[in-house]
């Protein structure tokens, strides 16, 4: 038998190529970035110094933006939970002649543009939205309610993002079950709620946990949400690299901000393939299609 | 109970995309409830606007692009996870997924400080290329996830009988795996047609892109013209996956 063992280097040679210039020595820069100093002039200096990340940790502005950042995303991802894992249960329950079509709905925002889907909750809670335009017009209230610009606000969009993320998880982890189980349970003399809480739910974990995982980290990372929907004091970590790369022009105290949130979502995916398992994520997004 | 919730959570997910398609057709001022009649004005209007046509042609040229080149180099990357055994490979597996699972924030930062430090100006090419580590990961996923559904023995077979490897590609392989690479390439164009978050860190006022845009005039206020130009991106956008299952349905019942 020849030996082939080159083949597959050259078949993967284009994509390593492009990983590794376009993503790999980036991330290095961004690296080495954070460490340099900023001129008064706002000229770049090279050199090696932690300045950055104490002025992060200098006084309570910063961190308590890092905190309300986990803090939002983590009721992110309890009400993913909450709204997602119904329908998903939904789907795997149902024997309607529908179910396809109610599938491709919920795949249906992923298809549409998410600044669009941001934007859209502006024209139903803003002074002239729908909400307050309905309320007015049947006498509830005298003046609209201001529910814009808060931290609710906020959320509503990014749910909006994430909720197919998270029901497409844990369809995939359910429909994986062999309904005979669940069967098996309910003739030993298990109630319906019995059968699902001892047999459906557990094994639906690690949908459910990939899910929130996915939720998780592609909230840290989104600044769109607060900028659109939020007020000033709804700022996420995002939005402050977004605001010193882009705003400031501050390259290297953006690119510590950017390290120090790379590190925190690496320890968490970390943590998490250590006990979980990666694999459950990549096995439902190659599902999306 | 649980059919009721499902309704519910269905109703919440589209009410807002509804009322931005709605309120495309209000002829009033402002881009809000109530409703004052039914009209295409501001698609009218829309049409004359020479920039959103720039941005609209700067999408689809992109999101074109992106899609051929993340398949071009997804497809054998995909092929050699799969066919072929070799050291390292769960490693660069993982490295190749990588850009999934990284902030998408710093993605934009990172590139636009290496095209810094190699003094290049933002340009067309930075849009593409970005958009391509941002769509690699999804065409590799896809792909391979088919490509194990289709049996070595196909493969073997066409090179015991004596076609050559890239034969054996163009006459078995390819038009097995043709519906996961079409669906790569339309996810790769949505992607790519669709995103902001690193965008806007690498979009120039001259290379915007239909988001990007959208953007820029949501700094006002959200204006009529914002509501229907959402109108316009939602239809192209979910139309593309109907059409695209719709046209490859006839092709294979058409033969």
């Amino acid at each position: 038998m020849k030996d082939k063992s080159w083949k597959p280097w050259v078949l993967l040679s284009p994509s390593l190529t492009a990983i590794f210039f376009l993503l790999v020595i980036p991330i290095c820069f961004v690296i080495v970035y954070s460490f340099w100093l900023r001129a008064p002039s706002g000229a770049d200096i090279p050199a090696f110094q932690f300045g950055n990340y104490a002025k992060f940790f200098d006084d309570f502005f910063y961190p308590s933006i890092l905190l309300s950042t986990l803090r939002v995303a983590f009721e992110t991802v309890i009400l993913c939970l909450v709204f997602g894992y119904i329908p998903a249960y939904f789907f795997y329950k149902t024997r309607s002649r529908f179910k396809p079509f109610l599938m491709l709905l919920v795949m249906l925002p992923f298809w549409i543009s998410f600044i669009i889907r941001t934007l859209s909750w502006i024209n139903i809670l803003g002074d002239s939205g729908l909400i307050n335009h309905l309320l007015l017009k049947f006498h509830v209230i005298s003046s609209p309610l201001a529910m814009l610009y808060n931290e609710g606000a906020v959320i509503m969009g990014l749910l909006q993002y994430l909720l197919p993320f998270m029901i497409l998880n844990i369809y995939v982890s359910l429909d994986g079950i062999d309904k005979s189980l669940t069967e098996a349970a309910k003739s030993l003399g298990c109630t319906e709620w019995q059968a699902f809480k001892e047999v459906t739910l557990p094994l639906s974990l690690p949908g459910v946990s990939a899910g929130c995982l996915l939720v998780f980290v592609l909230t840290c990372g989104t600044y769109l949400p607060p900028m659109i929907l939020g007020g000033p004091g709804n700022e996420m970590i995002a939005n402050l690299i977004f605001k010193r790369i882009i705003g400031t022009l501050d390259w290297p105290f953006g690119s510590a901000i950017s390290v120090l949130l790379m590190v925190l979502l690496m320890v968490i995916v970390y943590t998490y393939n250590r006990y979980m398992g990666i694999n459950q994520i990549f096995k439902t997004l190659s599902n999306e299609s | 109970m649980i059919r009721l919730f499902t309704l519910l959570v269905y109703v919440w997910m589209f009410t807002p995309i509804i009322a931005v398609i709605i309120l495309s057709f209000n002829p009033q001022q402002f881009g809000s409830f109530p409703m004052e009649g039914f009209s295409f004005k501001w698609f009218v209007k829309l049409s004359h606007n020479s920039t959103i046509l720039d941005a609209f042609k700067n999408s689809l040229v992109l999101g074109s692009c992106t899609a051929v080149l993340s398949t071009a180099f997804g497809v054998p990357a995909a092929m050699a996870f799969i066919r072929y055994e070799f050291r390292g490979k769960q490693f660069l597996n993982t490295l190749l997924i990588a850009p999934i699972m990284i902030p998408e924030v710093v993605l934009g930062v990172a590139l636009l400080l290496f095209i810094r430090w190699l003094q290049q100006p933002k340009s067309f090419a930075l849009l593409l290329i970005g958009h391509v580590v941002l769509t690699l990961p999804y065409v590799l996923l896809i792909v391979q996830a088919r490509l194990v559904g289709i049996k070595k023995e196909y493969e073997e077979a066409a090179l015991s009988l004596g076609a050559n490897p890239f034969q054996t590609f163009k006459e078995i392989t390819f038009p097995l795996l043709a519906p996961a690479i079409f669906a790569g390439m339309l996810f790769s164009f949505t992607i790519s047609f669709d995103d902001v978050t690193a965008t806007l860190f690498w979009a120039t006022a001259q290379n915007q892109t239909v988001p990007v845009k959208i953007f820029g005039m949501l700094r006002n206020s959200v204006s009529p013209e914002i509501n229907a130009l959402g109108t316009v991106m939602i239809i192209l956008t979910v139309s593309t996956p109907f059409l695209a299952g719709y046209l490859s349905r006839r092709f294979a019942s058409g033969k």
